[in-house]
């Protein structure tokens, strides 16, 4: 009902002595406005980051997370002991009840952290900032994680070297994601070439397989130009410690929680398997990793409504407090013959002026304050859509803020005129 | 006077109770965002050590050369680079340092080995670091040169293991070889740990066991934080250590400005012997950096901090303007009341001192209010932060008297505009115009 009075002709009408008005409340008026303003700056880039963070935690991993634990697993006891208890290790867990796959590697998206390297197409010429995260898996890391392959193929079990402490990751095979086989190669396939994992002292990768899609191991927000950028080296770990990632049949997740560390501390316990999170669901490794970012939108998404419902309150308050000062000018304009709609249309326009005003201002704010905000911070760009949004939602908001004191005000009746206050 | 203001406001407060209740909520509200960001942001950027941190420096050396973008060299040093400095004893005290992970091996087979995370570190770390012992205390510069199989441990550790006694002179099993132990920490809450800051940016809980770098480096005990190597090394420890890996960091006490200059000067003049050597060819690029200036250049703030803070406080901000805007609202309903008042004798700064002893008390109601959503706040911040960083922040007496402060501080700075504005009122027109 109040907008459709809104838009009447009278309504239009009385935006002279409306303003009129205002100029004699000027504080009260600029108070309103300046509110309206602050919040729509705010509540806009809080809107932005609630966005960009929800995008961020919703990016997917490239894996079948829901069937997947990881065991975090280090040997104690003599290093050259490693390569024959990892192969005795994985060779149990494969056969193990209720495990369709396992592969031993140094790392796993999401887990934060882990091996970088910078990546070249030539030996001498180095490709700038390009880099990749480097996996260490053998050849059953692709049904393991159930990567989806678009060229090429998987690791032959030959083909899987060792890589000793701290040495080098130039496989002679690799395989790559798509995202970083295009960087690599933006013209043509990337399937056959070669390319130099770390620097110019790096001996020749062929890519022979090229994956879909697999996330890095970084959650670093600095990360998150690379997050799709990943290179599978076909090693066998040589360190104390590996994680084993293991998949599940169908329905035996949970189970497996328990009767993998079960299987491996009945081969030998002179291991580590830390607790709490030494076997891990790799639901709960996505719920931690994105910990932050989730509670960063809840944090903004709550600071947001507070401040719709703290702006509402400021304006019913003054709003209410000018009613009743005008108690008498209200009672005169009726009995002179004002309607109550006339009334009501008189404050909803006057709240609509100066949410106008306040929101005008609000719009150069909220692109200071983002500006701002990405000097300093990793964020992008304010979207126009969330400025129009944000100052939809506040004109919107002032209109039902001033809707019950102005209905209070059209019900004062004509003889008020008559009266002292 | 003031307790006739004090009733005066109160009365004009339950007149109201609405308007009244919405202020006190308001300013709580905002207290209370303001102060449970400010928390975590108090936790993650204090001095971890004020009394000694701008005489602790950790030395950075340019052995990679002029990279594509970045001028800073890199934030840690090779093995050989850290001993180089180390040995020409420059500083009044020197430790090389590097994270490093061990596995305590129980007595009992049935039981699992626990992994311990620590450090490998000089006799000198400790007095450097202020490091305070239960028992015992550190090694000696002989075990240093000796490579002699001792720990320390830290407190966690030992009540774990001996219960709390005093395990000087006790055995430990790690990864199978015995060390005895000389020394046992008291909790040490240096935060963030500015020698550890690969570890949940340095508020992951500290180490808990200590032992000569070189025994370390003889036990092949790989580095648990930074590793970077620009090129590789050829397989097998003793390569990785002698290769231009980086992963040890070195820190030196430098009493005086002065003394920091000479040993800036030193390690300039280190780097240029390595480039007559023809180890490197760029000119030096040296750094030399106290505590505070290593956690602000290692970006030791979660930006998550820094960012609520600053939502918290613009959310305050307009609370406050909200708060004019409803004051101004009930103060100038009471024109008439103040016009009496004024007529009566009362001056000016009467009028001041009434309503802001009005304003004062809601804003105490305020902080009260805050206070209270602070300690709810507090609980919450496990939802936003890891929760490394969550149990730093937590509610003390001084952060709670900061609440109150700043509830009634912004308060009172809210309501000059109201007051004066009341205090302009017209006693002549105010008795005309009833």
């Amino acid at each position: 009902m109040a907008i459709e009075i809104q838009l009447t002709d009278g309504g239009l009408m009385q935006i002279k002595p409306i303003l009129a008005a205002l100029g004699h409340h000027k504080a009260g008026t600029t108070l309103i406005a300046m509110q309206i303003a602050l919040t729509l700056a705010v509540v806009c880039n809080a809107l932005f980051i609630i966005h960009a963070r929800i995008e961020r935690l919703s990016r997917p991993t490239g894996i079948d997370e829901s069937s997947l634990i990881v065991v975090n697993n280090k040997w104690v006891g003599p290093i050259a002991d490693v390569p024959a208890r990892q192969a005795a290790d994985v060779s149990t867990l494969r056969s193990l009840a209720g495990v369709a796959d396992v592969y031993p590697t140094n790392n796993f998206p999401l887990m934060g952290g882990g091996w970088q390297s910078g990546v070249r197409t030539k030996p001498d010429v180095g490709n700038g900032d390009l880099a990749t995260a480097v996996y260490f898996v053998d050849d059953h890391a692709v049904n393991t994680l159930g990567l989806r392959l678009v060229e090429g193929r998987n690791f032959r079990s030959d083909e899987i070297g060792s890589l000793e402490e701290n040495g080098t990751p130039d496989a002679p095979v690799v395989m790559v994601t798509r995202s970083l086989a295009t960087r690599l190669f933006p013209e043509g396939s990337a399937l056959g070439k070669v390319m130099y994992i770390g620097n110019s002292a790096a001996r020749p990768s062929t890519i022979i397989g090229i994956v879909e899609h697999l996330q890095s191991a970084e959650t670093s927000i600095d990360e998150d130009a690379r997050w799709k950028d990943v290179t599978l080296v076909p090693m066998h770990l040589t360190w104390s410690q590996v994680f084993f990632v293991v998949r599940a049949q169908p329905g035996q997740r949970d189970a497996l929680l328990k009767s993998v560390p079960a299987a491996l501390k009945a081969i030998s316990r002179r291991r580590v398997i830390p607790e709490p999170h030494g076997v891990i669901a790799f639901t709960d490794i996505r719920e931690e990793a994105y910990r932050s970012d989730r509670g960063l939108a809840w944090m903004m998404g709550g600071i947001s409504l507070i401040l719709l419902g703290v702006t509402a309150a400021g304006i019913v308050g003054l709003t209410s407090f000018w009613v009743g000062q005008r108690r008498r000018q209200i009672g005169i304009r009726r009995a002179l013959g004002a309607t109550r709609r006339d009334i009501l249309s008189y404050f909803l326009t006057e709240n609509l002026l100066i949410s106008l005003g306040g929101v005008s201002v609000g719009v150069v704010l909220a692109v200071v304050m983002n500006r701002w905000l990405m000097s300093q911070f990793e964020t992008s760009a304010l979207a126009l859509s969330y400025v129009v949004i944000g100052a939809l939602i506040l004109l919107l908001l002032g209109q039902l803020a001033v809707l019950a004191p102005a209905m209070r005000a059209s019900k004062v009746p004509p003889v008020e005129a008559t009266r002292t206050v | 006077m003031f307790g006739y203001y004090l009733q005066l406001g109160f009365r004009s407060l339950r007149r109201n109770p609405v308007l009244t209740a919405l202020m006190v909520l308001v300013i709580g509200v905002g207290v209370a965002a303001s102060m449970t960001t400010y928390s975590v942001f108090r936790a993650t950027s204090g001095d971890p050590i004020p009394q000694k941190s701008s005489q602790l420096y950790i030395a950075q050396l340019d052995n990679y050369g002029p990279g594509e973008s970045d001028s800073e060299p890199m934030p840690w040093l090779t093995w050989r680079d850290s001993l180089a400095l180390m040995n020409a004893h420059r500083a009044k005290r020197q430790t090389a340092l590097y994270p490093i992970g061990a596995s305590v091996v129980s007595d009992d087979p049935t039981q699992l080995a626990s992994p311990v995370r620590g450090y490998a570190a000089f006799a000198d770390m400790f007095p450097m670091f202020d490091v305070p012992f239960q028992y015992g205390g550190p090694w000696s510069a002989e075990d240093d040169e000796s490579r002699a199989r001792v720990i320390v441990i830290g407190k966690t550790l030992n009540d774990r293991l001996f219960h709390g006694e005093n395990s000087v002179g006790r055995e430990l099993d790690l990864d199978g070889a015995k060390f005895r132990i000389v020394g046992v920490t008291q909790r040490w809450d240096a935060r963030p740990r500015f020698f550890d800051l690969d570890n949940h940016r340095g508020f992951g809980d500290l180490g808990e066991l200590y032992m000569p770098f070189h025994r370390a480096i003889d036990d092949h005990r790989m580095p648990e934080g930074g590793n970077v190597c620009n090129r590789p090394s050829k397989p097998g420890w003793d390569n990785f250590i002698r290769s231009e890996c980086i992963f040890v960091s070195l820190w030196v006490e430098l009493p005086t400005a002065a003394a920091a200059a000479d040993y800036r000067r030193f390690l300039r003049d280190y780097s240029n012997q390595q480039r007559d050597a023809g180890r490197f060819t760029w000119e030096p690029n040296v750094r030399l950096r106290n505590v505070m200036e290593w956690l602000a250049f290692r970006h030791v703030v979660p930006p998550e901090a820094r960012m609520s803070l600053l939502i918290a406080l613009a959310f305050l901000v307009i609370c406050l303007v909200n708060v004019v805007g409803l004051l101004l609202a009930k103060f100038m309903r009471r024109a008439p009341e103040i016009g009496v008042r004024r007529a009566l004798g009362a001056s000016r700064r009467d009028i001041y001192a009434q309503f802001l002893v009005e304003a004062a008390s809601v804003g105490l109601a305020g902080g009260v209010l805050g206070v209270l959503l602070t300690g709810v706040g507090v609980l919450g911040i496990g939802l936003v932060f890891e929760p490394a960083i969550a149990k730093l922040a937590h509610l003390s007496i001084s952060l709670l008297c900061l609440t109150v402060g700043v509830a009634l501080a912004s308060t009172l700075l809210a309501a000059f505009y109201p007051t004066w504005r009341a205090a302009q009122v017209q006693p002549a027109w105010q008795l005309k115009s009833n």
